[in-house]
C-alpha cells in the first residue's frame, strides 16, 4: 500500500497490537519497496511523476504478487545526495525494505549505491541517466535511460540529414557533458564539425548573452541539454532571439522537449527534432491506454519519468514472480536480468552483463496535434534495441 | 574552441549592449527596494527577493488564469508587494530596526525560507511563465543591430521609474523627510515628520518596485519558488557595488553588472558565470564602500 513512513509505522503498531496474542506479526508476507525520490525542490516533478505511475501500476496489477502483500515507504530527498543517503540508511536499517527504488539524479543514485552493496538489496533506478551509475554497484538495474543512448543516435542522425555545423549548448554539469560528449563523438565520427561550444551554469538565469553567441556563429543548428526544468525558458528565448526565423534548428536528447513541460512552450518549439525513449504521442495500443489512464487519474500527461517508474515497478513485480516470492537481493537482480517485455515506450529489456535498459531510440519531431490541439513530440524514425553505448565503447 | 566571431563587430557589440542595458535595468528595479531598506534606513532585509517573488506570481495569476491584460496586471503586480510589504513592516519588521543586524539577518534569511515553502506548496516547484501579448514577442533589426521588444519594454520602464524616483527624492517634500528621517531621526520627529510613518510608506514602495521587477522579470530570469534564494546574490552585489547612500550608485553599479555579466558571456563564455563576481571584487577592492558609498557610514 502506499504510505508514508509515519503512516506505515503506525499501522504496524496497530496490526502488533491487534493481532497480539493471535498470531506473530509476519514480516515475510510483505515485500516493502523504499522510494527515494525529489518530491520538493526544483526536481519535484521528476518524483511526482514517479510516484503517480507507481501508484497507477499497482492500482492496475493489484497490491499482492507471488502472494506477498506490497508496501511502498515514500521518501523525499529533494535531489540532495546527503538526504538520499540518509533515506536510504533508514529504509534499509529501520524499516527494512527489499528493494530502495527511484532517485532523481545521478548524485543521488550515486550516493545510495555503497548502500546497495552492503545491503545486498536491488537498487532500481528510476530516473537518473549518467552512464556510470550501474557500474558503481552490482545490485543497481536501471529502467530509465542513458544520455548517452539519446546523444548518439541524435548525432548519427543529424549526420545522416544534411546537418554540418552545428553549435552546442549544454548545462555544466556531469549529464550535460555526457550529453555533449557522445554526441560530438558520433556526429563529428560522422562528418560534422560542432563550430561552437558553450557550457552554461546550471543555475543559469538569461540565456540570451549565449544565444546570441549561438546565433552569430550561423551553424545550422544548436545542439541542446539543459535539465528539463529549464527547456521552457531556453526555447522562449530562443525564439525571441528570432533563431528560429535565421533557420536554426534545435537538436538534442529528448529532456528539453520533455512532455511534462512541452506543451507550455508555445509554438516556437515546433519542429525541434530531439532523440528520446518515450513520447506520449508513441503510436501502441498499449501506450494509448497508459496515457489515457494516467490522464484520468492524475490529470496530466505522463512523461518519460512516468514511464520508467510504470517500468520499474513493473520489473519488481516480474523478478518477485521469478523467485516465487524470495526476496533475496541477489537472487532478485538475477531474476532482473535478461527481463524482456512490452512498455507504453515500445519494447525494452534488461542488459544481462550491465544490468542497464535496453530500449528503443525514436527520432521525433514536435508538432501540434490535430485531436486535441497540443505540443506532442510526433516519433517519425526508430533505433531499435540501443544499449548504452556509454559502456560498451570500453 | 577558438572564438570565430568577429570581435570587433559593430552589430554585435550593440546588440550585446542592449541586452546589457535590459539586464541591469531589471536588476535595479528589483535591487533598489533594497538599496533604500539598506542604505537608508539601515536594516537588512535577505527577504527582499520574497517580494519580488510575490509579484511575479501575482501578475502571472492574474494573466494566465483570469486574462488579464499583461500591461494591467503590471501595476497590480507592485500594489500587491506594497501592500504584503507594509502588513509585513507593522507587524514584523518595525519590531527589528532597533535590533542588531545579525538578528536582522536571521530574522529576514527565515522569512525568505518561509516564502520558498509557501509558494513551492500553493504553487508547485515548477517554472511558471507569463503569457505575453504577441507585440512584445521576437526581436527587430535596427540597422542589424537586434531589439527584442520585451527588453525594450523593460528599458522604458524602468528607465522612466528611475527618473521619477530621482525626481521624487530629490524635489519633494516626502523627499526631504525621508532624508532628514534617515539621517537624524531624533532630530527630524523633532520637527515633526512620523518618522515611523515615513519609513513604513518607503519600506512599502521598496516591496512594491520588487514586486513589479518580479514580474518583469519572469520572462528573462525564469519565476520559480527559489527565485527569492536564487537571486539574493544578485541584489546584494549591486547594493554592495553601488553603495547604499543614494540610487544613482545602485542605477550605475546594475548597469555596470548587467553588461558586464551579458558582455562576459557572450565574449569569454567559459569564463562567463564569474564576470559578474570578478567586477564585484575588483570595485570592492578599489572602493571598499562601493561606487558611491559614504566612506563613513553609520
Amino acid at each position: 500500500m502506499f504510505e508514508h513512513k509515519t503512516f506505515s509505522r503506525a499501522a504496524a503498531i496497530a496490526a502488533i497490537a491487534g493481532l497480539a496474542g493471535l498470531s506473530p506479526a509476519r514480516a515475510e508476507d510483505t515485500v516493502k519497496i523504499g522510494l527515494i525520490l525529489p518530491m520538493t525542490g526544483g526536481q519535484a516533478s521528476t518524483g511526482k511523476q514517479i510516484e503517480n505511475a507507481i501508484k497507477l501500476y499497482i492500482q492496475q496489477n493489484g497490491e499482492t504478487v507471488a502472494g506477498k502483500k506490497v508496501e511502498i515507504i515514500v521518501k523525499d530527498d529533494a535531489a540532495i545526495p546527503d538526504k538520499t543517503k540518509t533515506a536510504a540508511q533508514e529504509l534499509i536499517v529501520n524499516d527494512k525494505v527489499n528493494f530502495i527504488a527511484g532517485f532523481g539524479v545521478t548524485p543521488a543514485a550515486l550516493a545510495a549505491a555503497p548502500l546497495a552493496t552492503q545491503a545486498k538489496i536491488p537498487e532500481i533506478v528510476m530516473a537518473a541517466g549518467t552512464s556510470i551509475i550501474t557500474e558503481r554497484s552490482p545490485y543497481i538495474v536501471r529502467t530509465s535511460f542513458t544520455l548517452a543512448q539519446s546523444s548518439t543516435i541524435i548525432g548519427d542522425w543529424a549526420v545522416q540529414n544534411g546537418i554540418k555545423k552545428v553549435a552546442t549548448l549544454t548545462s555544466d554539469y556531469a549529464p550535460g557533458n555526457d550529453a555533449l560528449n557522445f554526441f560530438k563523438q558520433n556526429f563529428t565520427a560522422g562528418g560534422g564539425e560542432v563550430v561552437e561550444e558553450v557550457k552554461v551554469p546550471l543555475q543559469n538565469p538569461d540565456f540570451a548573452p549565449f544565444l546570441q553567441r549561438m546565433k552569430d556563429a550561423k551553424p545550422d543548428a544548436i545542439f541542446v541539454f539543459v535539465p528539463a526544468g529549464q527547456g521552457g525558458n531556453f526555447m522562449k528565448q530562443y525564439a525571441e532571439r528570432g533563431l528560429d526565423k535565421a533557420g536554426i534548428k534545435v537538436i538534442g536528447p529528448g529532456d528539453v522537449t520533455d512532455d511534462d513541460l512541452l506543451n507550455n512552450m508555445g509554438d516556437a518549439v515546433i519542429g525541434t527534432v530531439t532523440a528520446h525513449l518515450y513520447s506520449a504521442a508513441h503510436p501502441s495500443q498499449m501506450n494509448k491506454d497508459f496515457v489515457a489512464a494516467y490522464k484520468k487519474a492524475f490529470n496530466s500527461r505522463p512523461g518519460f519519468m512516468a514511464v520508467s517508474g510504470y517500468d520499474g515497478i513493473h520489473l519488481i513485480y516480474e523478478a518477485l514472480k521469478k523467485t516465487g516470492g524470495d526476496t533475496d537481493g541477489t537472487k532478485l537482480v538475477e531474476a532482473m536480468k535478461g527481463q524482456k517485455w512490452e512498455s507504453p515506450r515500445g519494447p525494452i529489456s534488461i542488459d544481462p552483463e550491465t544490468r542497464d535498459i535496453v530500449q528503443n531510440i525514436y527520432i521525433r519531431r514536435v508538432a501540434r496535434s490535430k485531436s486535441d490541439g497540443e505540443l506532442y513530440n510526433v516519433e517519425f524514425q526508430v533505433f531499435e534495441a540501443v544499449k548504452d553505448l556509454g559502456k560498451t565503447k570500453k | 574552441m577558438s572564438i570565430r566571431i568577429d570581435p570587433v563587430s559593430m552589430t554585435s557589440i550593440l546588440t550585446n549592449l542592449f541586452d546589457g542595458v535590459a539586464y541591469g535595468m531589471l536588476l535595479f528595479v528589483i535591487a533598489c527596494g533594497l538599496a533604500v531598506t539598506l542604505g537608508l534606513m539601515n536594516f537588512v532585509n535577505l527577504a527582499h527577493g520574497a517580494f519580488a517573488m510575490a509579484g511575479g506570481y501575482v501578475c502571472m495569476l492574474l494573466v494566465n488564469q483570469h486574462g488579464w491584460p499583461f500591461f494591467a496586471a503590471l501595476p497590480l503586480a507592485f500594489v500587491s508587494s506594497a501592500v504584503i510589504g507594509i502588513v509585513l513592516e507593522r507587524t514584523l519588521y518595525r519590531h527589528l530596526y532597533a535590533r542588531s543586524h545579525l538578528d536582522q539577518v536571521l530574522f529576514t534569511i527565515g522569512l525568505a525560507f518561509m516564502s520558498v515553502a509557501a509558494v513551492d506548496y500553493i504553487q508547485g516547484s515548477s517554472r511558471v511563465f507569463i503569457n505575453l501579448p504577441a507585440a512584445l514577442q521576437g526581436q527587430f533589426d535596427v540597422f542589424g543591430v537586434g531589439i527584442g521588444r520585451y527588453r525594450l519594454m523593460i528599458i522604458v520602464i524602468c528607465g522612466l521609474l528611475t527618473i521619477g524616483l530621482q525626481m521624487v527624492l530629490a524635489k519633494t517634500r516626502f523627499g526631504s523627510r525621508l532624508r532628514a528621517a534617515v539621517d537624524d531621526p531624533r532630530a527630524a520627529s523633532g520637527l515633526g515628520i512620523n518618522v515611523p510613518q515615513v519609513f513604513a510608506f518607503t519600506f512599502a514602495f521598496g516591496c512594491g518596485l520588487a514586486g513589479l521587477g518580479g514580474a518583469l522579470s519572469a520572462e528573462i530570469l525564469g519565476l520559480d519558488p527559489y527565485f527569492p534564494l536564487k537571486f539574493m546574490i544578485y541584489f546584494l552585489i549591486v547594493v554592495t557595488v553601488g553603495g547604499s547612500s543614494s540610487i544613482t550608485g545602485p542605477f550605475l553599479a546594475s548597469l555596470l553588472l548587467g553588461i558586464g555579466d551579458v558582455a562576459g558571456k557572450y565574449y569569454v563564455p567559459k569564463m562567463g558565470p564569474f564576470v559578474i563576481y570578478t567586477m564585484m571584487i575588483v570595485i570592492l577592492i578599489w572602493r571598499p564602500n562601493g561606487l558611491f558609498g559614504r566612506t563613513a557610514a553609520r
